[in-house]
């Protein structure tokens, strides 16, 4: 099952304002890119070299904040009553 | 605005218990919960274990959304192609015992929430707390964007990713080496196909523990939990072995509903949930500070999980951490007092409790538990052991020590087992 199937089932509610801001600059000098593989919504993805990110399907989890060596990732929670909103959990 | 006797930040288990202990006490207790409504930001494998919940909640067996009542325990070392598993099930009921039980956050979590809110505490969900209101260094308050809740005591319980607790000066950022990542689908199958599968009835409920193949021999596990009507099914990883790795936790969960053992058990089930969740797991050696003044902070937030590959155990500890909490508040409202030394109390709890008892008893465990072997090697040697036992090739049979040894051949030393025997001894 691919990533985007799953994450359609989950309920969002979407903020215009976003909450997790990659430093481009930053990110540009990281090879390694961890991010990549820190993500359990693979919101984090490379094209062409680059990381592109998108904050739609974030789970929360916080895992992104912890993988950047570069200190490129600014993460808060999304505002209040906003983003992922489990209905199992 | 009116100032509270305490004000709880996050209405998971540690600050359910937290807010209920104090309300019901009397005192004026409001509960901030920036997910949409209590829950909707909870996750976790499944279980819920130990008698806290009776002793808070008496009547929650009645009333509370439970899954199911866990009478089957599942472990298993994988390989990619072999399982071997312990299966133990138990029909005890003993007087007084307390089975552990399945539940979905997003569901109980609402539940508590009604109860604390019975008990008197105001319950605001929506508003995700941004800083503290600080008299001097004492926490006096929070603060939710521009809006000030001024409080005699912040109780901190907004999980493992906590900034507050960082802000309010309590620990650091934790590191990715003390945190492992859950991922988990939830499966929905009819009841009676559950009941099949698993072999249980009524209220009755499984859980199982996969090592090995399923987190690609990096330190973690594969996990299915048995709900009414639909299944957990996932994988937790250390989540610096991933980064380390070049793994995703979103490739291995497919993985490993691929396997050949687990793929029977969810066949036909349909995936309405995706969800994903850090946990910290070095136990005391990761713990915050865990009061200061006008301060407490409790769960995930302060670290309170128990892993110890066979026990897995954390919001019984936050709802424990939680009441002692309570208490401490309780006590120093009627003293008037809530500078640090007065909040102390709430250590000295924790040390008389289980919670701090058990995390000393098991505090080699997170270490113990980042051997590679017990990822790699042993599930790969004991397979191989079965295999070599069962496998009938029409060649003359060796006896099973002839066997054993054949199988342990470039996978494990015999001293390396002992050693690792007698570190398990020490740290499970």
């Amino acid at each position: 099952m691919k990533i985007e199937d799953k994450l359609s089932l989950n309920k969002f509610d979407i903020d215009r304002e976003v909450h997790i801001r990659v430093d481009e600059e930053k990110c540009k000098e990281c090879r390694l890119k961890p991010c990549l593989y820190a993500c359990p919504a693979e919101c984090y993805v490379e094209r062409g070299g680059r990381v592109v990110f998108s904050y739609e399907g974030c789970l929360e989890c916080g895992s992104c904040r912890f993988s950047c060596k570069k200190g490129a990732i600014d993460w808060v929670n999304p505002r209040g009553g906003f983003g992922i909103s489990y209905q199992f959990g | 605005m009116e100032k509270f006797d305490a004000i709880v930040v996050g209405a998971g288990p540690a600050g359910c218990a937290a807010a209920y202990t104090m309300a019901k006490a009397g005192l004026t207790v409001l509960v901030l919960e920036r997910g949409k409504y209590t829950g909707a930001k909870n996750m976790w494998g499944g279980a819920f274990f130990g008698p806290v919940m009776g002793e808070i909640f008496p009547e929650f067996r009645k009333e509370a959304p439970v899954e199911r009542f866990i009478n089957r325990h599942i472990i298993s070392f994988m390989t990619k192609e072999d399982c071997l598993s312990i299966d133990f099930k138990s029909y005890h009921g003993d007087e007084g015992s307390s089975p552990g039980f399945i539940m979905l956050r997003a569901k109980f979590d609402r539940w508590m929430s009604t109860k604390v809110e019975q008990a008197g505490a105001i319950l605001a969900t929506g508003l995700e707390v941004t800083d503290f209101i600080f008299d001097g260094s004492r926490v006096a308050g929070v603060k939710v964007g521009t809006e000030e809740f001024p409080g005699n005591v912040v109780i901190l319980t907004d999980g493992a990713n906590s900034l507050l607790a960082k802000k309010a000066g309590l620990r650091d950022d934790y590191k990715a080496p003390d945190l492992k990542q859950g991922v988990k689908e939830i499966i929905k199958l009819p009841r009676e196909v559950i009941e099949d599968r698993f072999g249980v009835s009524g209220s009755e409920g499984v859980v199982m523990e996969f090592v090995g193949a399923c987190t690609k021999g990096l330190p973690g596990g594969g996990f299915i939990y048995t709900n009414q009507e639909s299944l957990s099914v996932g994988v937790v990883v250390q989540l610096s072995a991933l980064l380390e790795n070049n793994v995703k936790a979103s490739d291995l969960i497919e993985d490993f509903k691929e396997h050949p053992s687990v793929r029977p058990l969810i066949r036909n089930g349909e995936t309405v949930e995706y969800s994903a969740h850090l946990i910290p797991v070095s136990g005391v050696a990761m713990m915050p500070r865990l009061y200061s003044g006008g301060i407490l902070v409790a769960g995930d937030a302060a670290a309170m999980v128990l892993g110890t590959g066979l026990i897995l155990e954390g919001a019984n500890l936050a709802m424990a951490a939680g009441i002692a909490a309570g208490n401490t508040v309780i006590g120093a409202k009627a003293l008037n007092d809530f500078s640090a030394l007065a909040l102390s109390q709430y250590e000295s709890l924790l040390k008389e409790s289980f919670v701090m008892k058990d995390l000393q008893t098991f505090r080699r465990a997170p270490h113990f538990l980042e051997n590679p072997r017990i990822y790699n090697d042993y599930p790969e040697w004991t397979c191989a052991m079965m295999r070599g036992i069962f496998n009938s090739t029409g060649k003359a049979r060796r006896n099973i020590l002839e066997v054993v040894k054949e199988s342990m051949k470039g996978k494990i030393g015999l001293m390396q087992l002992v050693g690792d025997t007698l570190k398990a001894r020490k740290a499970i």
